[in-house]
């Protein structure tokens, strides 16, 4: 069994697919106001997205990257501040309410938590009944019953009758997420946006749902946009991975090239930063950790880094890193990154074994001008300073 | 194979029970848990929600409130200087003295562990000063820096409040905080849940570094088994309140001796290895109020008999340093994992 065994038509081919949801250049800043007036925040910057029929496509990133902002926009939660985004090649722009509908009609959103995203006062034929009869897709008290039948059958939760009338307390969390994606599917959307979806659940239960999602794209060729900062999960479950950087997204590619060959330095440190007993436990723990000093945390929004938003953690940084923005660049087709190595043909430095990120913690407390941070220094100051109150022991520490 | 030299005895934990005194009658959230823990040692302990991880834990340093009354067994405190001390039966006054001294918590929120209203520095100054009432609180000031320097954060954020902090920054000095009277056990509850992977990655190397240099030994709580792989010596995994399996980490790893480790084990897609189509473990984790007659696995597992179903399996020594569990590993029956990755394919069919 190779790699390539259950991913024979990968990377599944654009042309053939059309597609469905679409954001051009699409920017989102806000507003802040505090005691010294008010800020913007670079949340999204120029998100180029296409979602095909069919697909899988992962947003990976870390906290505060923009994953939400971009699922948010592209349901229509948040007016964007530029760019476009295209349903079917037809650009939709905010609207509320009943005009709101037929967007909502092809496009749902899935919530993390499935503890707070159900009404627990209502019964699981209400909740999945009320999106059905509000967007007209059952009439009469028989056919809705019918249609939830056949939508808790479509998520595995069977017998139906079994759970029909249940509230959401008396479900597990697994449960509960599939009754949530019962729900977006009651309005027969094309598109899916899953933020974190998996996240909340337990380890035991997060592949079904997982498998779930990938049956609905196979079988009912349903668009789905996975935003998770779990890389494995990404992989496991998508087409393709984009990574997104302090608002910007700054590679894109079939998963298994993303994995195997990532092209831009944020992409490797995700990749290195993420645990894998799979790359072997021999050895101590100390050489699997080590060399990992602090690796940093994203910018801030408000006042982000000139020229690559990576630069200031990027080991690779170089003058034209903190001038000018990068270009995409194409490294081979369908996969792209936004990074100056391959303009100046630096790129091989990304297939290095060990790439030393972030800085050592002595460098960094030294910058930071901290003068000592050897443990042992302090804990030698902590007896010093602690002196003769050990003797104040109690009865069973003489 | 350890994979690490480490101490003495620190804590030795001998049929600890916990129930939860509810109106329908007691509910065993862990049922004569028993493991030994030395000092210096990372000891992993996974399972699902609802396993008893965070109740072993709590009762472990005292520290559960009611209705969580410990039932049963001894968690035996080895000092330094040779003593030894019985925890269950303590008294809080009495426990003072270990608190926080010799024994140290990491709570899992670190949004609401840090006091919202108060600088980080006041809430050192107030750790430390509880331990020492002579410390003046200029010296505890000092201290409270060179504390936050320890996992790398700058010691002018003591003047900060906890919410012009970045979640990582606050796990770590959480973390700063624990360690402020030079604990000799750190328990760790899911520390990294709420944090991403590159911030995980951060506090684990800074973790290490400041167990090899400190010395203390950790009892790491996560559902993240991937991450406890990695990181622990020993691993312990919990089901339905009961330790069903403890071993090195990489005989749990590659040689699981209880299905539910290796089905836990496999419900991890791999970031490089060859991609197969996996399944989570089949059904629900059970009703602790009205737990089966057998094994408490027995429902889910693949591999149950007949004889699972009647009779409770006892976690009793399967191999050199492997306790599990199971039926499956009694002399007359065929063990229950080769290598990992017969037991991967075999896993993804089998459920």
């Amino acid at each position: 069994m190779t790699t390539t065994s259950t991913r024979t038509e990968q990377p599944r081919q654009d042309a053939e697919r059309e597609v469905v949801l679409e954001a051009r250049d699409v920017t989102k800043h806000f507003t802040v106001r505090g005691k010294k007036g008010s800020a913007v925040v670079r949340a999204v910057e120029g998100i180029d997205l296409e979602l095909h029929r069919g697909e899988i496509v992962a947003m990976v990133g870390e906290s505060g990257s923009g994953k939400t902002t971009v699922a948010r926009l592209l349901s229509l939660y948040y007016p964007t501040t530029g760019g476009e985004i295209l349903l079917e090649g037809k650009p939709v722009s905010h609207v509320t309410g009943r005009k709101a509908l037929t967007y909502y009609g092809q496009v749902q959103l899935l919530f993390q938590d499935p503890f707070a995203s159900l009404n627990a006062l209502k019964p699981i034929r209400h909740i999945l009944g009320r999106a059905l009869k509000i967007h007209g897709k059952a009439r009469g008290a028989k056919q809705v019953e019918q249609r939830i039948h056949e939508l808790l059958t479509r998520v595995n939760l069977t017998p139906p009758e079994q759970y029909i009338d249940k509230y959401p307390h008396e479900l597990s969390g697994g449960q509960r997420q599939r009754i949530v994606i019962a729900r977006a599917l009651a309005v027969e959307p094309r598109v899916m946006l899953g933020d974190e979806p998996i996240s909340m659940l337990d380890v035991s239960i997060r592949l079904d749902v997982l498998n779930l999602l990938k049956k609905l794209r196979d079988e009912e060729g349903l668009a789905l946009l996975y935003i998770t900062h779990d890389i494995a999960s990404a992989r496991y479950i998508a087409d393709r991975i984009n990574v997104m950087y302090a608002g910007q997204m700054v590679e894109g590619g079939s998963s298994e090239e993303v994995i195997h060959d990532p092209q831009h330095p944020y992409t490797r440190l995700l990749l290195d930063s993420s645990p894998d007993p799979g790359r072997g436990l021999e050895g101590d723990q100390q050489s699997l950790f080590d060399e990992v000093g602090d690796l940093g945390e994203p910018p801030s929004l408000i006042t982000p880094p000139k020229g690559c938003r990576f630069n200031p953690r990027c080991p690779f940084a170089m003058d034209i890193c903190n001038e000018k923005e990068p270009e995409k660049v194409e490294v081979s087709p369908g996969h792209w990154a936004k990074c100056w190595l391959h303009q100046e043909g630096r790129a091989d430095l990304l297939k290095q074994r060990n790439i030393q990120f972030g800085v050592p913690i002595e460098t960094a407390a030294a910058e930071a001008g901290i003068d000592t941070v050897n443990a042992e220094d302090i804990l030698d100051r902590t007896v010093a300073l602690e002196g003769e109150t050990t003797a104040d022991l109690g009865p069973f520490q003489p | 194979m350890t994979r690490r030299d480490v101490g003495d005895v620190l804590l030795e934990v001998q049929d600890l029970s916990v129930d939860y005194l509810t109106l329908n009658g007691a509910v065993s959230a862990v049922s004569h848990a028993s493991f030994t823990l030395r000092r210096g040692e990372i000891l992993g302990l996974a399972g699902e929600s609802g396993s008893g991880k965070s109740t072993l834990t709590t009762a472990l340093l005292r520290l559960q409130r009611s209705p969580a009354v410990t039932v049963g067994g001894k968690v035996l405190y080895h000092g330094d200087d040779g003593t030894v001390t019985d925890l269950v039966p303590r008294t809080d006054k009495e426990l003072l003295h270990l608190r926080w001294n010799k024994l140290a918590i990491v709570m899992q929120s670190a949004m609401d562990a840090l006091n919202p209203v108060k600088r980080l520095g006041a809430q050192f100054v107030d750790v430390l000063r509880q331990h020492d009432p002579r410390m003046s609180e200029k010296a505890a000031l000092e201290r409270a820096g060179d504390l936050l320097a320890l996992s790398g954060i700058p010691r002018d954020r003591v003047d900060s409040f906890p919410h012009e902090m970045s979640g990582g920054m606050r796990q770590r000095s959480l973390i700063s905080l624990a360690l402020a009277c030079d604990p000799d056990l750190v328990v760790m509850d899911e520390p990294t849940t709420a944090v991403d992977v590159v911030m995980q990655r951060t506090i684990m190397s800074q973790v290490l570094r400041l167990q090899r240099e400190l010395g203390f030994a950790i009892v790491f709580v996560t559902h993240d088994l991937s991450l406890l792989l990695e990181l622990s010596d020993r691993l312990a995994i919990m089901y339905a309140g009961k330790v069903v399996e403890i071993g090195p980490s990489t005989e749990l790893y590659h040689h699981p001796k209880h299905p539910y480790t290796k089905a836990l084990r496999d419900s991890f897609p791999p970031l490089y290895a060859p991609l197969v189509e996996m399944r989570g473990i089949p059904g629900t984790a059970p009703d602790l109020m009205n737990l089966p007659d057998g094994c408490a696995f027995a429902p889910r597992c693949a591999r149950a008999m007949d004889l699972c179903l009647t009779k409770r399996p006892e976690l009793v020594q399967v191999s050199e340093k492997v306790d599990a569990a199971c039926h499956l590993n009694d002399p007359q029956k065929e063990p229950v994992g080769a290598g990992p990755s017969d037991a991967r394919s075999e896993n993804g069919h089998a459920a």
